[in-house]
């Protein structure tokens, strides 16, 4: 199981952060800034893979941004790393060539795709297309807004 | 990849400079979020950023409480707050708003609602029960995105308590025909299973039609389950290996749809998770492997192309090949495989090479032969963590004759390694081999110095307690031992004539102990007596020594003060230190003093031959005991440990929870949540729980317990306090499995390399060469069992001497049956000096120091023997009147007396049929003639004390009386409160209904028999007889829902943690259950997971509840009742019950 997903930049700014166990403020803190140091102390082209007490940590960085999990010590690191890369594949699809700003500003957005792929600490859909479907259903809603007051909703949106 | 995100920070400045076009579309530029982060991102200091964020949670604040923000404007606010959370902020003022954002807005508004609520908030927070009735609308609404999203929430926080107030809706929606809809459903029942197995216990079968969904993505998730199903018990699903081996080969053969394609793997996270479910089913299993070795062959082949994903799939499969049932031929093909990963020039991949190398020479050795020369290169390797995993492959295959070069290069990582975890992780297995491989004592004693001086104080501490008790119980040859001492205290005399200032504390107490006892070996001691102690006064002057370190150095001063220039020495330390703030120094120099001055009294203190007996320890300060009980009596507060009366802090502030009346004690988990974090898991699991609460808790038996069993321990005084802890921590280290070894020296013959013939490598340069010829010797054919099993054949240099079983056992049995009461200051000093001198006591468990009372500030009595305990020892001969239908098989059973048979059959008729106690003599009195004997029945609604009046001479006994006289007890006479007469040899019964007014620990009841040989001379003789608490507690048999209705009414509490009893198949915490059911009568009312519910009363009394939870390996129990006495004294008997089982 995943036990959390940070994201952030390479000045060591938090982007995002999920957290899939409860886990108490102060730990959280602790680990936010245990991450960035250790990950961003890490030379190009070495290792993706890190220990962290009992944890096995992956990271992965894309372009200025730094990607990284904590697994529970029976986890693959390999597909862990796919994880990350799956996700990224899915930010790319839904903003269009994704940048750490297009995460900035629209961290909401995100963390919206990352539910729809991760549930629980463990993969949801590994499918781009059905995970891109369900956000781009949520989008619609978005668009339904614009929508004269008084549309039924169901009839914009069929299949609910 | 990383051209998809090439857009980089560079671009950052033109953006913010307003006039943007890229991303401009997304961001509306002057929504206050973009102000906010636009403001953030030209800040420079921390501090201007927290002001900024600190004004705007202010104006957050101020927004959520008017009246006037519609929804749509709190959904921006949410944003935002969430913004402030991610830069480590509290906005706590939004949660609630989060949680009505969720409730009333539009669909879109409650999506932003769930997110910032599973962002704010756990599943322990109390907030969380007023999102319950949202979940439940949402689960039920006629919208498809509702429900998903209100099971999106639920799979990532939903209070456990609540569980089943959505279970039936949730289960519903496993038939739903929507796919998502099923998807999420079956996640949220995993999500349950984890933090609630038993709630969701009777859907399994759904979870098999899960399996057999026709969507591939729901049987995917479905996995998740089994994979923790299958983990748990493997057996109960041996049937589905054929299910799974199908799914699994029909992924293979890419029969599954395009969509679940990754990089034109078919489904890879879907092959991982039944590669893993496979590996836990075929574990051991060579049946059920069999079937499972075509498709793990198949995996192996069609994993061929070289992408992460496909060596991801590798990798799992060769975990899977090496766990299953050996097949030679398939375990070759996977150590080909790994031979890929070694060999790749990726170094994830090298990394997981070497891991599943790790992984592998368990199995054989052998297998890391091919690959030296790698191994050897990664030893070098630039990234830190390549090496480390290297040094763990390493370990592995230790033996006598690689260990020297493998524990240098492990030390040489550890002189270069900066991070606190890996290092102490490293230094405990340096350690470990030290012990086991040790060529020779010089090598140990300074492999051992690295150890210390490169662990520093944050290693194990059991590091030094092993090797300080190794130094002292030595092993098998005198004269070994001997070298092996004399070695270290010429290495220590060496080290402390340098610089000791970067030496850590614990290695300077390690030090100081080793001088203290083994200095006198040294052969110029006799000539320059003053040597060491010189040394040692020098390191106690030093700044750098801490004051813990100063103690030890203080007692190895003691000990060392044998001749005239170091009495000398010794009185000129004793007198600097003689008005020390810290007391317990204060009191080492106090004993320094004296010893010095009084050879005779150190002679028998510090007596040489005495320094390896054995030191009992009465842990439990039992001798308190009768203080404490009269401290009660005159009303005193029961003693509660530290972390109750914090839990208690923390009650008072928590919501009430009443109104919710609630299945379950929603208190327990939603009030304690500090507790349940580190219970939970918490990612570093860090057993906080350990040594702390174990300690406190061992002390914090309340009420005033008399009747300790208390046979073989010898109450000693340590120097500052009493010793409480370490002497049964020092016991309980289990002595390594006894293996049979040649002598030491013949661990090491005959350092055969058979490694040239086994590798030719790439043409290594020499050094190379030699360096693989030394840590690879050993490794291979003859040695290849002891690698397996290193435990069981390695020759092991050092061998513990087995423990007296009988004094071990017998000690924990005491620490942990023993009870303790501290409520006045001088009980709860004590406690504290222990615990800050708990370092100490290996040294002074090893000296046998004998009480040496003279503690000047903790004023406690004497170890005089217990007054209570003695007294009624005094009083009632028959000390054993205890067992009974009640008590257990282990009470010491009451010698049948011949006359047994005949008393019992005078029982009345209406009694005879009920559980009763064994028949106990009374009163031995001075008239030969007349014998008493008691015996309690056990009925439902009384405790029925029948006496048995025994006319043993001939002549007639008139107006027999019984009078009973008890504070606590009401006794009520049945019949034969006056028999007119008993004739020779015959018997009087007499019935009384005794019910226990106040819930105390034992009572006495004392009783005075009258009655006249002579008609008109009266005599009497007194008897009493001793009641305890469990004689009057009958089961409460009560639901679980009223349970959780009485927990919530009942204000006095207690909280304890006791330890599990392990028994057979069953559950240790049923079996420990069961155990205070049956000695006890208490009713279990439910056991669900780890905690388990029991409840019982007190006769025409009141209730008290138990909650038990198994934390880590022991029981917390927390008892609650409407009278404040009751729970100390049940807790009293758990706690005995559990001890004598």
């Amino acid at each position: 199981m995943m036990r959390f997903l940070l994201l952030f930049s390479r000045q060591g700014k938090l982007r995002l952060q999920k957290w899939f166990t409860p886990i108490p403020e102060r730990e959280k803190k602790k680990i936010v800034r245990d991450m960035t140091t250790m990950v961003l102390a890490r030379k190009p082209r070495s290792c993706n893979f890190l220990h962290w007490k009992d944890l096995k940590i992956v990271y992965k960085r894309y372009a200025s941004l730094y990607f990284c999990c904590g697994l529970d010590a029976e986890e693959n690191e390999l597909i862990a790393l796919e994880m990350l890369h799956r996700y990224v594949e899915l930010l790319d699809k839904y903003f269009g060539n994704v940048c750490e700003l297009d995460i900035i500003f629209n961290f909401e957005k995100a963390y919206f795709i990352l539910d729809e792929f991760l549930l629980g600490g463990e993969i949801q859909e590994t499918s781009k297309q059905v995970v891109s479907r369900a956000i781009e259903a949520s989008d619609m809603l978005q668009e339904v807004r614009c929508c004269p007051v008084g549309t039924d909703l169901r009839s914009v949106f069929p299949s609910s | 990849m990383s051209d998809v995100v090439e857009k980089t920070l560079s671009a950052l400045p033109s953006l913010l400079s307003l006039d943007s076009n890229a991303g401009a579309g997304k961001l509306s530029s002057t929504s206050k979020l973009g102000n906010l982060i636009r403001g953030i991102t030209e800040l420079t200091s921390k501090h201007d950023e927290e002001k900024l964020i600190k004004k705007e949670l202010a104006a957050i604040k101020e927004q959520v409480a008017s009246p006037n923000t519609t929804m749509r404007q709190m959904k921006e606010i949410m944003v935002r707050a969430i913004y402030c959370e991610m830069l480590g902020y509290q906005a706590s003022v939004s949660y609630i708003h989060a949680i009505k954002l969720a409730q009333q807005g539009s669909v879109l508004e409650k999506r932003l609602g769930y997110l910032a609520v599973s962002l704010f908030l756990n599943e322990s927070d109390e907030f969380l029960l007023l999102l319950v009735n949202t979940v439940l609308k949402d689960l039920q609404s006629t919208n498809l995105n509702e429900v998903c999203m209100a099971l999106t929430a639920v799979s990532q926080m939903f209070p456990k308590d609540m569980i089943p107030a959505i279970l039936p809706i949730v289960e519903e929606k496993l038939t739903h025909p929507k796919e998502v809809i099923r998807r999420k459903a079956v996640l949220a029942l995993y999500k349950f299973y984890l933090i609630a197995p038993n709630q969701v216990q009777h859907i399994h079968s759904k979870f098999r039609k899960a399996l057999c969904d026709k969507d591939p993505g729901v049987m995917t998730a479905s996995l998740h389950i089994y994979l923790q199903l299958v983990k748990e018990s493997p057996e109960s699903y041996k049937d589905l290996t054929v299910s799974f081996v199908t799914i699994l080969r029909q992924v293979v053969g890419g029969k599954l749809p395009m969509d679940f394609n990754y990089h034109s793997v078919p489904a890879p996270w879907l092959q991982i998770q039944l590669l893993r479910i496979l590996a836990y089913l075929g574990k051991e299993d060579q049946g059920t492997s069999e079937m499972m070795y075509d498709v793990l062959e198949e995996s192996l082949r069609r994993a061929e192309m070289n992408h992460n994903i496909t060596y991801a799939i590798l990798y799992e499969c060769v975990k899977s090949i090496y766990t299953v049932y050996p097949k030679a031929e398939l375990l070759e093909k996977a150590a080909k495989c790994i031979g890929n990963f070694v060999l790749s020039p990726k170094i994830n991949l090298k990394y997981l090479g070497l891991k599943a190398l790790t992984y592998v020479v368990a199995q054989d050795p052998n297998l890391a032969l091919p690959h030296q020369m790698t191994i050897i290169e990664c030893l070098d390797h630039s990234d830190i963590i390549i090496k480390r995993a290297t040094l763990e492959l390493l370990f592995r295959i230790t033996n006598a004759q690689n260990v020297t070069v493998i524990v240098e290069k492990m030390l040489e990582f550890l002189r270069q390694s900066s991070n606190d975890y890996s290092t102490v992780d490293l230094v405990g297995k340096v350690a470990e081999l030290a012990e086991k491989y040790s060529p020779d004592n010089g090598w140990f004693v300074q492999t051992m110095n690295s150890v210390f001086s490169l662990g520093g104080d944050r290693m194990q501490p059991d590091i030094p307690n092993n090797f300080l008790r190794l130094l002292a119980e030595g092993f098998d040859s005198v004269e070994e031992d001997r070298q092996l001492r004399l070695f270290a205290v010429d290495s220590y005399v060496l080290l402390l004539q340098g610089e000791t200032a970067s030496l850590p504390q614990c290695f300077l107490q390690v030090i100081s102990w080793v001088l203290g006892e083994y200095a006198h070996l040294r052969p110029d001691q006799a000539s320059d007596p003053g040597k060491v102690m010189r040394l040692l006064t020098r390191l106690l002057d030093q700044r750098h020594a801490s004051a813990q370190t100063r103690r030890w150095i203080l007692s190895a001063l003691t000990k060392l003060c044998s001749s005239p220039v170091s009495i000398a020495l010794a009185r000129d330390v004793g007198e600097r230190y003689f008005g020390s703030l810290d007391t317990v120094l204060r009191q080492r120099a106090h004993e320094l003093m004296i010893l010095s001055q009084d050879a005779g009294l150190r002679g028998r203190v510090l007596s040489a031959e005495g320094r390896l007996e054995h030191v009992e320890v009465d842990s439990s300060l039992s001798f308190l005991d009768g203080h404490v009980s009269e401290a009660l009596a005159a009303g005193a507060a029961p003693y509660k440990p530290p972390h109750q009366r914090q839990e208690e802090l923390a009650h008072e502030k928590a919501l009430s929870l009443e109104p919710y009346g609630l299945s379950l004690p929603v208190s327990l988990s939603t009030c304690s949540i500090t507790d349940r974090l580190t219970d939970r898991q918490s990612p570093t699991r860090l057993s906080i729980s350990s040594s702390v609460s174990g300690n406190s808790t061992e002390l914090s038996l309340k009420g005033g317990s008399t009747t300790l069993k208390l046979d073989g321990v010898k109450r000693v005084w340590g120097k500052e306090g009493y010793l409480v802890q370490q002497p049964k921590e020092v016991v309980e280290e289990t002595p390594l499995p006894p293996t049979e070894l040649p002598s030491p020296l013949g661990s090491f013959q005959s350092p055969v390399s058979q490694t040239q013939t086994a590798s030719p490598g790439p043409e290594p340069d020499q050094e190379r060469q030699q360096l693989a010829s030394s840590l690879f010797v050993g490794v291979g054919t003859h040695h290849s069992v002891c690698l397996m099993g290193r435990t069981e054949a390695a020759p092991q240099r050092f061998r513990r001497k087995p423990k007296g079983t009988g004094s071990s056992s017998g000690t924990s049995e005491h620490s942990s049956n023993s009870s303790h009461s501290s409520s006045g200051t001088a009980a709860g000093n004590t406690l504290d000096s222990t615990t800050a001198a708990t370092g100490q006591q290996i040294s002074q468990h090893a000296l046998g120091h004998p009480p040496v009372n003279g503690n000047p500030i903790v004023e406690t009595p004497g170890p005089l023997p217990p007054v209570r305990d003695g007294g009624v020892a005094a009083e009632i001969p028959t000390g054993h009147t205890d067992s009974g239908t009640l008590a257990d098989p282990n009470e010491d059973p009451v010698p049948v007396r011949p006359r047994d048979l005949p008393l019992i059959s005078h029982l009345p008729a209406e009694l005879s049929g009920l559980a009763r106690s064994k028949l106990t003599t009374l009163c031995p009195g001075p008239d030969p003639g007349l014998a008493l004997s008691s015996c309690r029945v056990y009925k439902e609604d009384a405790l029925v004390l029948v006496v048995f009046v025994s006319n043993n001479s001939d002549s007639t006994l008139h107006r027999v009386a019984l009078r009973f006289t008890s504070k606590q007890l009401e006794v009520s006479c049945v019949s034969g409160d006056l028999v007119e007469e008993v004739k020779g040899h015959s018997v009087a019964t007499c019935q009384y209904a005794v019910v226990m007014m106040r819930a105390s620990v034992d009572v006495e009841l004392a009783g005075l028999v009258s009655y006249q040989r002579v008609p008109g001379q009266p005599r009497a003789t007194p008897f009493s007889l001793r009641l305890s608490l469990k004689h009057f507690i009958r089961p409460l048999t009560v639901s679980t829902g009223e349970y959780g209705k009485m927990w919530l009414s009942f204000s006095h509490d207690v909280k304890q943690n006791l330890r599990l009893i392990t028994a057979g198949d069953q559950s240790p915490l049923t079996a420990t259950l069961d155990t205070l059911r049956d000695r006890l009568h208490l009713h279990v009312v439910d056991i669900i997971g780890s905690e388990g519910i029991v409840a019982c009363r007190l006769l025409r009394g009141q209730p008290c509840l138990l909650h038990c939870r198994v934390h880590a390996d022991s029981l917390a129990v927390w008892l609650r009742s409407p009278i404040p006495e009751f729970p100390d004294s049940l807790l009293y008997h758990c706690q005995k019950a559990l001890a004598e089982a």
